[in-house]
């Protein structure tokens, strides 16, 4: 069999431009973690249903294991590894330590993505927003409750450091 | 988990789009969103040798307004539409799966799938509209009717790419409604109805149509005169005849399709009266 041809992209990933050869069917989250070796981002079911492999695409929450890394070839792109600021991790990724929205922490890098897009599109949501919000991830361990007051304490965190 | 490999074309126009699909023939598939299409070949249950990325063609992002109703294009996601579509689409689109798969998959997309348990299918069928197909042969519109050929499988021959689709305004007097159920909020639905009714001068329903989400192998369309709500719902379930398989039972489908209808025919005659 001949050599699988390979693709010449450049991601954007957390600001930082970085190259990579790959062949057109790889999976961004498998271009993400297998060839730029940003781990943070988790695989779990590979067809789009639990949500851990979520990132940013130019700041949209999108599944990385359901999008070719060619297809994004010159995008930008924020994971997990991204999210903390110079001053420390962000106000969602301190929300869900302090309201202890995480226990295993497989399923957090896909929260943390989706809830940072969700509040900054709606900064202060409803419960029912939150539940709506979240529904394309999966936890096994938390039961949801304490992802839900994670969400709102963001919310609230966010308010008072934007006063 | 991971898809079998493919030859990967990036097309810069609708041209060259068209001419590499011709090129790859029946081995070749459209990629748009992806939300279907992916999760299909990372469980090999597609393996095609082509694959013709449409995600760099301009001109395919639209929503715009046309005489009767709105054309939608083919890279218009699922979100853009649900902020900025047409009403029976906006509520239809908050049914689709969850909003992260909705900000990459598109409208188009999910008619060309083709599920018969999908809602935008149904809201299609059910709005009278259609796709138009584009090839290197000349362009060609669809009706909802023709379109939609069996389980996953519509008209779309090899060579064609679904450039739009035109869904028809509602005429006066008129309202859209759209119920399901699902065992969890995203998933595909058990069973659902999708209906359009008209009311008569003396404020009754005149017409009504249904198109029913999952209880056959392509969108049913049922399309009634008069009678209120509990009538036209009992014609619906009288006229559809839902298999059964692990998730619910044909019985249950058929019982659903009834209790479906009624409210869909009920709310749609509220906002008709609007």
């Amino acid at each position: 069999m001949t050599q699988e041809e390979r693709h010449e992209i450049t991601l954007v990933v957390n600001g930082v431009a970085r190259q990579a050869r790959v062949p057109a069917r790889r999976l961004l989250s498998d271009a993400l973690r297998h060839d730029l070796g940003l781990t943070g981002t988790h695989v779990g079911c590979e067809h789009g249903v639990c949500g851990c492999c979520t990132v940013l695409l130019d700041g949209e929450p999108v599944r990385s294991c359901l999008t070719f890394a060619v297809t994004v070839d010159g995008r930008e792109l924020t994971t997990v590894e991204g999210l903390a600021g110079p001053g420390g991790m962000s106000p969602v990724q301190r929300a869900f330590a302090e309201c202890h929205g995480l226990q295993c922490g497989f399923c957090t890098p896909g929260f943390l993505c989706t809830v940072t897009a969700f509040l900054r599109d709606n900064p202060s949501p409803t419960d029912d927003d939150v539940i709506e919000g979240i529904s394309g991830n999966l936890c096994r361990c938390t039961g949801y409750q304490n992802i839900v007051k994670a969400v709102h304490r963001a919310a609230e965190l966010m308010a008072e450091e934007s006063e | 988990m991971k898809p079998p490999p493919f030859t990967y074309h990036a097309p810069l126009d609708l041209g060259s789009a068209l001419d590499a699909l011709a090129g790859a023939g029946a081995r070749g598939k459209v990629l748009a969103g992806g939300q279907s299409l992916i999760p299909l070949m990372n469980m090999r249950l597609a393996s095609p040798s082509h694959v013709i990325d449409i995600n760099r063609v301009p001109g395919l992002d639209t929503i715009e307004d046309e005489r009767g109703g709105v054309r939608v294009g083919a890279l218009a996601r699922h979100s853009r539409v649900e902020r900025s579509g047409p009403a029976p689409l906006r509520r239809a689109l908050k049914l689709v799966a969850h909003p992260v798969i909705r900000n990459r998959g598109t409208v188009v997309g999910s008619l060309v799938h083709a599920d018969p348990a999908a809602e935008l299918p149904a809201v299609l069928a059910v709005l009278g509209g259609s796709v138009r197909l584009a090839s290197l042969g000349g362009v060609r519109d669809v009706a909802a009717a023709d379109f939609f050929v069996g389980p996953l499988e519509s008209d779309l021959r090899a060579g064609e790419l679904a450039v739009s689709a035109f869904f028809p305004g509602l005429p006066p007097r008129s309202g859209f409604a759209i119920h399901e159920l699902a065992r969890r909020h995203g998933d595909y639905a058990l069973a659902g109805v999708c209906a359009v009714v008209t009311l008569g001068d003396d404020g009754r329903i005149a017409a009504a149509r249904a198109a029913c989400i999952g209880v056959a192998a392509t969108p049913q369309l049922v399309e009634l005169e008069g009678g209120t709500p509990a009538e036209l719902a009992r014609a619906v379930q009288e006229r559809t005849d839902p298999e059964g398989d692990i998730h619910a039972s044909a019985a249950y489908r058929r019982h659903l399709v009834g209790v479906l209808a009624e409210r869909a025919f009920t709310d749609a005659a509220r906002e008709a009266a609007q």
